[in-house]
């Protein structure tokens, strides 16, 4: 599983760097952690707002930090349609 | 006495949608009640502190200052979580992907009063501020229209229209929301005229941007109350300090600066006061909830009330560490337009108020 972390490296997308690490340490399944900062690379998401979070080249969250529970959830709920 | 102890008839457990709403429903009204009641009393508290509690007096430079902070402090922070609260609900109903389909192709004249209004409303931070207009123009949204955005969001903002409300009454606050919606819109058609699209980093016409699919889901009440919550927890936690410091920095004004002092040079006599107001607040950065109590004191004291608006606006809106983050996409000559066109804006709404107040 790969999860990127998009954001050109302000505070909230060291946070959301952070929440996902503990997040993948909850589920316990092995999945690399990637941060995207160069602007283009994160443009081609199609996201506005930053910090954004790709799981597995889906955009699952953007503008906003969720807590490491909530990545959890979004982890499982990839693994299980995968 | 049943409400105390009132459980809704509908024994659902504790946490569906429907018994948190209905939770909600019942203490929101309570809270409300309560905030008002203690707002009402804020200034008989200040006053009664300072000098029953503290032995101070009012008349004192010293004493002065003291209840100046003890008022406006518990009162501006009162006001900024209620306003932020209410801000917080409303923009859970736009996101900056609703906004761009909303621009996207628009005629420059319509699109740039649409940008302007929907900039007041759409959340938006600086640090997104270079992928939201790379995603707005490279999808078709036109450069005019979207500096008109860029213009309003960070201007015209719930903290300072809640900080103005608060301290000088509703018309200060529709004067600025006005003046800053008229700036945003006329530099936006101002900067499309001159098509300057070619002064775009050229790069960013050349990205791939991808439209991304709308990643919300369609948020219920608890999801919109849990937003301004989170709203409250985000801006007022991050905010206080600088609130609390302008406030400080205003009460030592309103203490120990002398009545009509700054009347000398931030007075309307002095024709370069506006200009010069602009000028400062070019370096510096503060948000909105730093600056205004400061505006306040100055206010008192005699400054002119278009010079201190200048200058607020100045310090909102034409924000260096903003430009610094612009320069990512646009070149330095386009930011000096932009900054020309919304200086220039300032100024004369600026010369206006002390012209016509």
């Amino acid at each position: 599983m790969e999860i990127k972390v998009l954001g050109p490296g302000c505070a909230n997308c060291k946070r959301l760097y952070a929440e996902t690490e503990k997040a993948v340490a909850q589920v316990g399944q092995p999945a690399t952690i990637t941060k995207v900062e160069a602007i283009e690379a994160i443009m081609a998401y199609g996201i506005l707002r930053t910090p954004g979070l790709v799981i597995d080249e889906k955009v699952v969250a953007s503008g906003r930090i969720p807590g490491a529970s909530e990545i959890a959830t979004m982890i499982t709920t990839a693994l299980a349609k995968a | 006495m049943g409400l105390a102890t009132a459980t809704p008839a509908d024994p659902a457990p504790a946490d569906t949608v429907r018994g948190r709403a209905l939770r909600q429903a019942l203490l929101l009204p309570l809270v409300g009640a309560a905030w008002w009641l203690a707002y009402a009393r804020l200034a008989a508290a200040a006053s009664w502190l300072t000098s029953a509690a503290l032995g101070l007096s009012p008349r004192d430079p010293l004493g002065s200052a003291v209840e100046f902070f003890l008022y406006e402090a518990p009162k501006v922070l009162m006001l900024l979580t209620l306003v932020v609260f209410g801000v917080g609900i409303v923009r859970s109903f736009f996101t900056p992907e609703r906004t761009r389909r909303v621009l996207a192709g628009r005629r420059e004249g319509i699109g740039s009063v649409l940008a302007a209004l929907l900039g007041v409303v759409t959340p938006f931070c600086s640090c997104s501020a270079v992928p939201l207009f790379i995603g707005f123009v490279t999808t078709g949204v036109p450069l005019g229209v979207t500096f008109s955005f860029l213009v309003s969001a960070p201007m015209v903002n719930e903290i300072a229209l809640a900080l103005l409300f608060g301290l000088f009454g509703w018309k200060v606050a529709a004067l600025y929301a006005g003046t800053g919606l008229a700036i945003a819109v006329v530099s936006g058609l101002v900067i499309g005229r001159l098509h300057l699209e070619s002064w775009v980093e050229p790069w960013v016409y050349r990205v791939k941007a991808g439209v991304g699919e709308p990643t919300e889901e369609a948020l219920t009440w608890p999801g919109r109350v849990a937003a301004g919550r989170e709203a409250v927890r985000d801006i007022v936690g991050r905010v206080w300090p600088y609130v609390l410091g302008g406030i400080a920095v205003g009460a030592g004004i309103h203490g120990y600066v002398p009545q009509d002092f700054m009347a000398s040079f931030m007075g309307r006599e002095a024709w370069w006061s506006v200009p010069l107001a602009v000028l400062i607040g070019i370096p510096l950065y503060s948000n909105a909830a730093g600056i205004i109590p400061i505006v306040q004191a100055l206010l008192g004291k005699g400054a002119a009330l278009g010079t201190v608006l200048a200058f607020m606006m100045s310090v909102i809106a034409l924000s260096l560490p903003e430009m610094v983050i612009l320069r990512k996409v646009l070149t330095v000559r386009l930011i000096a337009v932009f900054v020309a066109v919304v200086g220039t804006g300032i100024l004369v709404v600026g010369y206006l108020f002390n012209f016509v107040l």
